[in-house]
């Protein structure tokens, strides 16, 4: 079939920063959050949780909790009717623990109450008996014992290659949380014949489906899920928490249930970001040019695989950065501790590899005695180069280089020390301005774009026009990111109609978006509502012969010929899409193959001012140049690079969460620092348009660039400020102090 | 009981013993506008203007609050028409998630009350209690800042 996009632009269509759809109830505080859902006659649950990283559990005793007025149920494992595990790639994870609690703050009962209080109350009253044992929360013993998710053996290129000069590290970086505002909540409703409708924040309604009915015992067509307004996301609705808790209770009471997690059960509830540590050693010849470079890597996956092993093969696939090398070895693997469970975080492992790789470029430019830039550019990876670990070629766009080189040329920001607001520490008179020192800071980050390694990566999106315009349906969760407005976008600029509306309709409607996760879904439900609006136009200029389509009707050669009520007189038009990316293969045994869809680039530079005595540090700048193919919306890019930007500050200089011992020493707000508005530094952002072969119009995603290189940027600045070496992210106050 | 002015309403409610104004807005009062992310008074979106006063509704008692006047998110515009702090968040797209979205409206509206023509740094020092994880500010700033004729 042949295509003919309109040829006249459309108000409101790609290229522009329409308001978001859903702004309006947003600014209102009418938009419905999953913790905001609500039914007549509703329950409320709440969940018990393991106080011991690891135990054997003796006995439960539901009696003094169901005895209390108002409850409804206490549930356990032994309720389950269905499959007693889940899980997203390995059922490993017990719905509700099973015998045993492998991790602090492990679901171990659910109870349903006429009210939240009296839901807390009752299942703090359900006694249950451990026998504490031995945890495993040493990542380095795991790996010694054998206790792997996944290991990798990344081997290419001549393995006897050597260079003269020679940099080694040892890096760390710490467990970080996704701190999404709204916490986990969800409304099940039993429908009375056995089934039942969730309605939950997630970032993936058909991934939990396979979950849900299953650990229910029910069939597919039984259970629907339904997206409700999700309060960020960022990796930590990848993974289930509350889906099947809900139900259990919803189908067991024959009521709607609710149930909305505190802060402190959220950061024990959800997977975090890998803790790492990584060995590396860089080798180059004297003029910079990079000639091996081995990595060993090894992430905590806390006790349950969830996406253990794609986070794995991202840290090993780009454990060298977007530079050419023609000898790799990457030793790589994710451990099985009694830690929290780790998972998705945007960037998704390579976030803790850049901070390693950028830190080792930096090193080896100063021995070299190079221009840490220059250093970068001479070893820039570009279109049509191998992928120096998978030996992949780089079909797409990866202008590496240009995104260097634009972000070298702005101008670096004037010192404003003078101003005792600007001083680290602020206003609190804590930092004479003499004793402050400015550093700069440099680093460049790449990650591959939507699902890997032979997954049968697919969105499905419906269009339906009517004489009210189109509809786009999908199951994609829209997690604040601005999809709903992008999809809009691309249906008008592919019909030339301004009515667009996208609607969210629920598992039993319409087949998976995938996840809002890697970066995917501008291009893969970008690239379904493309296809699927540009059908549905042809469709409506053959059933008239026209030649062109706009909000007036359909036009041959300039002249309206029909309008769209006389076009879709025999009914509507509905085409439905299935949209896949080019296909990649799995790894050989050495780590090669095409295992990647897409690759994207971006590079930071962060500009800090430093207290040396006091190991203050105020970040005053950060500076970016993103490859994003196209923007599909300006202002969504901009959006995404200062807030991805701030993730990654965040996790450079305040945010970690403290794991002792297996448990969560820090589960507030109070402890656990997210940046504020006094914190944010000014973000300059260049966006380079090299249009990718397969994302719409060009289009790549762009959320998980700005979270990548800016932590590694930011930590570089600290050690140009202070000399210190700095191997671990996030950076302590004591790291620089030196005490 | 209590017995409180809401968004120019007169509303009683009967909060059961420790319970927020929070939880009694959402729960009882059918005000849901206001968000619950920490419960701490560390994040702002529970913010609402009581008696002339910003504060996290979720660090006030309720049964202390009776013959109190409150302004949450549902009272700031109206059906037909958006507070200005409201329209500048929409046009700026200061809105991501727009789970903080509330907060900072009701904590912008209370600032242009007290002080009609802030600064940039005035801005940031009167929304330094409100997080937002999504947008990093920009767009919250470039708002405001365009609301009020300032440069970000």
């Amino acid at each position: 079939m042949t295509i003919t996009r309109t040829t006249r632009r459309v108000a409101g269509g790609i290229g522009e920063s329409p308001i978001r759809p859903d702004g309006i109830p947003k600014v209102q505080g009418r938009f419905e959050f999953s913790g905001d859902a609500f039914a007549d006659d509703m329950l409320w649950g709440a969940t018990v949780r393991s106080a011991h990283v690891k135990a054997r559990i003796v006995s439960i005793d539901t009696a003094p909790a169901l005895a209390m007025a108002g409850v409804h149920a206490v549930l356990t494992i032994d309720d389950v009717p269905g499959k007693r595990t889940c899980g997203q790639a390995v059922s490993d994870q017990p719905v509700l623990a099973d015998g045993e609690t492998r991790f602090w703050g492990e679901p171990v009962a659910i109870v349903a109450a006429v009210d939240h209080a009296t839901a807390v109350l009752a299942a703090r009253s359900v006694r249950v008996e451990y026998e504490p044992l031995e945890p495993l929360v040493d990542p380095e013993q795991a790996f010694d014992r054998g206790e792997t998710f996944r290991v990798m053996e990344i081997i290419n290129g001549a393995q006897d290659l050597r260079g003269e000069i020679v940099v080694e590290g040892t890096y760390e970086t710490g467990t970080i949380d996704q701190a999404m505002l709204g916490t986990e909540a969800g409304l099940a409703v039993p429908d009375g014949v056995g089934g039942v409708d969730l309605h939950i924040a997630t970032q993936w309604i058909h991934e939990d489906h396979e979950q849900v009915y299953a650990s229910l015992g029910l069939e597919p067509d039984q259970v629907r899920i339904h997206l409700s307004g999700i309060g960020g996301a960022f990796g930590a609705r990848e993974d289930l928490t509350l889906q099947i808790h809900l139900c259990l209770l919803a189908l067991h009471t024959g009521r709607p249930v609710k149930m909305v997690y505190d802060r402190a059960e959220s950061f024990a509830a959800h997977v975090h970001r890998h803790p790492s540590k990584m060995w590396y050693r860089h080798e180059a010849d004297r003029d910079g040019n990079l000639v091996r470079v081995e990595a060993r890597l090894v992430l905590d996956g806390g006790a349950y695989q969830t996406t253990s092993a794609a986070v794995l093969a991202n840290a090993a696939y780009f454990a060298t950065g977007p530079y050419r090398c023609p000898s790799v070895r990457i030793d790589a693997a994710a451990v099985r501790t009694n830690n929290p469970p780790a998972g998705a975080m945007r960037g998704f492992g390579a976030v803790q590899v850049c901070f390693a790789y950028e830190s080792q470029m930096d090193r080896l430019a100063a021995a070299l005695g190079m221009d840490p830039i220059e250093l970068r550019l001479r070893n820039a990876l570009d279109h049509g180069d191998l992928i120096p670990t998978t030996g992949q070629r780089i079909e797409g766009s990866l202008p590496v280089a240009e995104v260097i080189r634009s972000l070298a040329a702005l101008p670096l920001p004037d010192d404003d020390r003078d101003d005792p607001r600007r001083l680290p520490g602020g206003t609190g008179l804590t930092t004479p301005p003499g004793a402050v020192r400015r550093g700069v800071g440099f680093a460049v980050g790449i990650k591959n774009l939507a699902f890997s390694e032979a997954f049968d990566d697919y969105a499905e999106v419906r269009a339906v026009l009517t004489p009210e315009g189109l509809r786009l349906e999908t199951a994609a969760a829209e997690v604040g990111q601005g999809m709903v407005t992008v999809l809009e976008q691309i249906g008008r600029t592919a019909t030339g109609l301004d009515r667009v509306e996208v609607v969210f309709v629920d598992t039993s409607r319409i087949g998976s978006a995938g996840s809002t996760s890697a970066s995917r879904q501008t291009q893969m439900t970008g690239g379904a509502a493309l296809r699927a609006a540009e059908a549905v136009r042809e469709t409506a200029l053959a059933r008239v012969g026209g030649d062109d389509l706009d909000a007036e009707g359909v036009r041959r050669e300039g002249a309206l010929v029909a309008t769209l009520e006389e076009v879709l007189a025999e009914g509507p038009i509905e085409e439905l899409v299935r949209f896949r990316h080019p296909p990649t293969t799995g790894p050989n045994e050495t780590g090669q193959g095409d295992v990647h869809a897409g690759f994207v680039v971006a590079a930071h530079r962060a500009v800090v001012d430093v207290d040396p005595e006091l190991g203050l540090v105020r970040v005053v700048q950060i500076d970016t140049a993103q490859d994003v193919g196209r923007a599909l919306h300006p202002e969504s890019v901009r959006g995404q690079i200062e807030g991805g930007i701030m993730q990654g500050m965040g996790m450079a200089v305040m945010e970690e969460l403290l794991v002792d011992g297996g448990e969560i020493r820090n589960p507030s707000f109070t402890d656990y620092l997210l940046p504020t508005f006094l914190d944010a530094p000014a973000i300059e952002a260049v966006l380079i348009e090299e249009p990718d072969h397969w994302g719409p119009f060009g289009a790549k995603g762009v959320g998980e660039p700005p979270t990548i290189s800016s932590t590694p940027a930011v930590v570089a600045a600290i050690r140009a400020a202070t000399g210190r070496e700095l191997p671990r992210a996030p950076v302590r106050p004591s790291d620089i102090v030196g005490t | 009981m209590i017995r409180l002015i809401v968004n120019g309403v007169e509303r009683t409610a009967e909060p059961v013993g420790p319970e927020s104004l929070l939880t009694t807005l959402r729960d009882r009062l059918g005000l849901p506008g206001s968000k619950n992310a920490c419960e701490q008074g560390e994040c702002g979106s529970c913010s609402i203007i009581m008696d002339g006063e910003l504060v996290c509704s979720c660090l006030v008692m309720a049964s202390d609050t009776d013959g109190a006047d409150v302004v949450t998110v549902e009272g700031l515009g109206t059906e037909d028409g958006l507070h200005p702090v409201q329209q500048a968040l929409l046009e700026a797209h200061g809105v991501q998630c727009g789970y903080c979205t509330p907060g900072f409206v009701v904590a912008a509206a209370h600032l242009l009350e007290r002080n009609p023509a802030p600064t940039a740094d005035d801005i940031r020092e009167a929304l330094s209690g409100n997080l937002c994880r999504c947008t990093g500010y920009g767009g919250i700033l470039r708002a405001l800042t365009a609301l009020v004729g300032e440069v970000p």
